[in-house]
């Protein structure tokens, strides 16, 4: 704090921690105002990006009202349910299908997943990834391979209520219809979603059957709610039905 | 890295004769990480250039003020605080590509190129100079990351830029995508690069 610092050395412990502390707080006001500039725009991805995945995997004209599982009903989920979310679609008052997120480690790291349940045939009818780090060109064809993702147009996993015995095989040997056509040289990879899958739809026949299906919201009209909520927290959905 | 101090020498020599990967062999982890393609390679580097260049101007308006003893401290709060606006930046304009970069975007606040140009070059440097030795180096890392990018694109999945190239008849070598591919061509690149400049 005593003149020009022309000499290092001579450099006191009380300047040093001024500088670093003024550095700090301006950093922390350049980031402030970053975060504050994008964070509508950043919702506003993830929300359109979660309306299109869920466009993927259930009737896109539908409302989608994301729920968890309480003790003795549905409940609304929170920011801090992402990745295990379930959600109902209505249109007209009437449920046209869930979508269901799951995750799970899978060759690179974590891999989400969202797939859409149909629950009169008790199978998942479709499955797109939304997050994966898997190789690319080997484990990222979980996203693309064509016959990989043809397993989840119609993937029994339960039947009279009882989840099936959801399993991988190999390439060409699948037999059952709750069976699932690994990716040659991905087999880590379609094993973590075989998993997850396993998993999350035995946990959601299991809630299904404990819960039933919850009540139909009062304003189920309201199409785009995703993305017409560009300032909810990042990956969070519509607001509550009134 | 010294000698001709020109402001058209400090500019270029980050392209070719300093270039910071085929030369000075800095930033390895991304150059062999995300170069799998064209895309994610161009990202990458134009989120570095704008690391490099914002922190060199900020070490060099302050390279009197701040104490010699926490330089070093003071440069990865700066470089960290305009990776985390580079990686919501990234985020607000695509999500595809903030997904395919991962972690590796928070990784550029230890690229030694970064810190390495703050502390050689920026802190001892005015403004002027600091911002053209920052905007060479960063055409320099992003040209070659793209040529790699290019080479293990091309071969790997046969596209550039997620163009088909190479046709349906082609067949990829995996390989190429794989770890592995990116030290064969970073390999084969410096070799190249060295051929070039014995014979110069």
């Amino acid at each position: 704090m005593t003149g020009p610092t022309t000499q290092p050395a001579e450099t006191s412990g009380l300047q040093m921690i001024l500088v670093m502390g003024v550095v700090g707080l301006i950093a922390s006001l350049a980031l402030v105002g970053t975060f504050r500039a994008t964070a509508p725009r950043i919702a506003a991805n993830r929300a359109a990006y979660l309306q299109e995945s869920l466009s993927k995997v259930a009737d896109p004209n539908s409302t989608f009202t994301p729920m968890m599982a309480g003790e003795e009903s549905w409940r609304d989920a929170q920011p801090t349910d992402i990745g295990a979310r379930v959600f109902f679609g209505y249109r007209e008052d009437s449920l046209t299908g869930i979508a269901v997120e799951a995750s799970g480690t899978g060759y690179q790291d974590v891999i989400r997943i969202l797939y859409g349940y149909d629950p009169a045939c008790e199978c998942v009818v479709g499955m797109t990834v939304l997050e994966s780090k898997e190789t690319p060109g080997l484990g990222d064809k979980i996203e693309k391979d064509a016959v990989f993702l043809a397993n989840f147009e119609a993937l029994v996993v339960a039947q009279g209520g009882v989840p099936s015995p959801v399993t991988m095989v190999k390439r060409g040997e699948k037999t059952s219809p709750w069976e699932i056509d690994a990716i040659s040289g991905a087999t880590v990879s379609s094993q973590a979603v075989t998993d997850m899958l396993a998993a999350s739809t035995a946990t959601l026949v299991r809630d299904l059957g404990r819960l039933g299906f919850p009540p139909v919201p009062a304003r189920p009209d309201s199409i785009a709610a995703l993305t017409a909520e560009p300032a909810a927290a990042p990956g969070s959905t519509q607001p509550n039905p009134q | 890295m010294t000698g001709d101090t020109t402001a058209s020498a400090v500019l270029t020599r980050g392209f070719w004769r300093d270039n910071p990967v085929f030369v000075q062999v800095l930033g390895m982890c991304p150059v062999l990480a995300v170069t799998n393609t064209v895309e994610n390679s161009l990202v990458m580097g134009l989120a570095t250039s704008f690391v490099l260049v914002a922190s060199a101007i900020i070490v060099s308006l302050t390279r009197r003020v701040i104490p010699r003893q926490v330089r070093i401290a003071s440069y990865i709060l700066i470089i960290a605080t305009f990776v985390t606006m580079a990686d919501y930046i990234i985020q607000a304009v695509s999500l595809e590509i903030h997904r395919a970069l991962g972690a590796f975007i928070s990784l550029i606040v230890v690229n030694c190129i970064i810190l390495g140009r703050a502390e050689a070059f920026s802190s001892r440097n005015p403004v002027f100079k600091s911002v053209l030795d920052a905007v060479g180096m960063g055409i320099g890392f992003t040209f070659a990351i793209v040529a790699l990018g290019t080479i293990r694109e091309l071969l790997g999945s046969g596209t550039w830029m997620g163009w088909d190239v190479l046709g349906p008849s082609f067949e990829p070598w995996v390989i190429m995508v794989l770890p592995g591919g990116a030290f064969f061509v970073l390999g084969l690149l410096l070799f190249l690069v060295n051929v070039i400049g014995e014979r110069r």
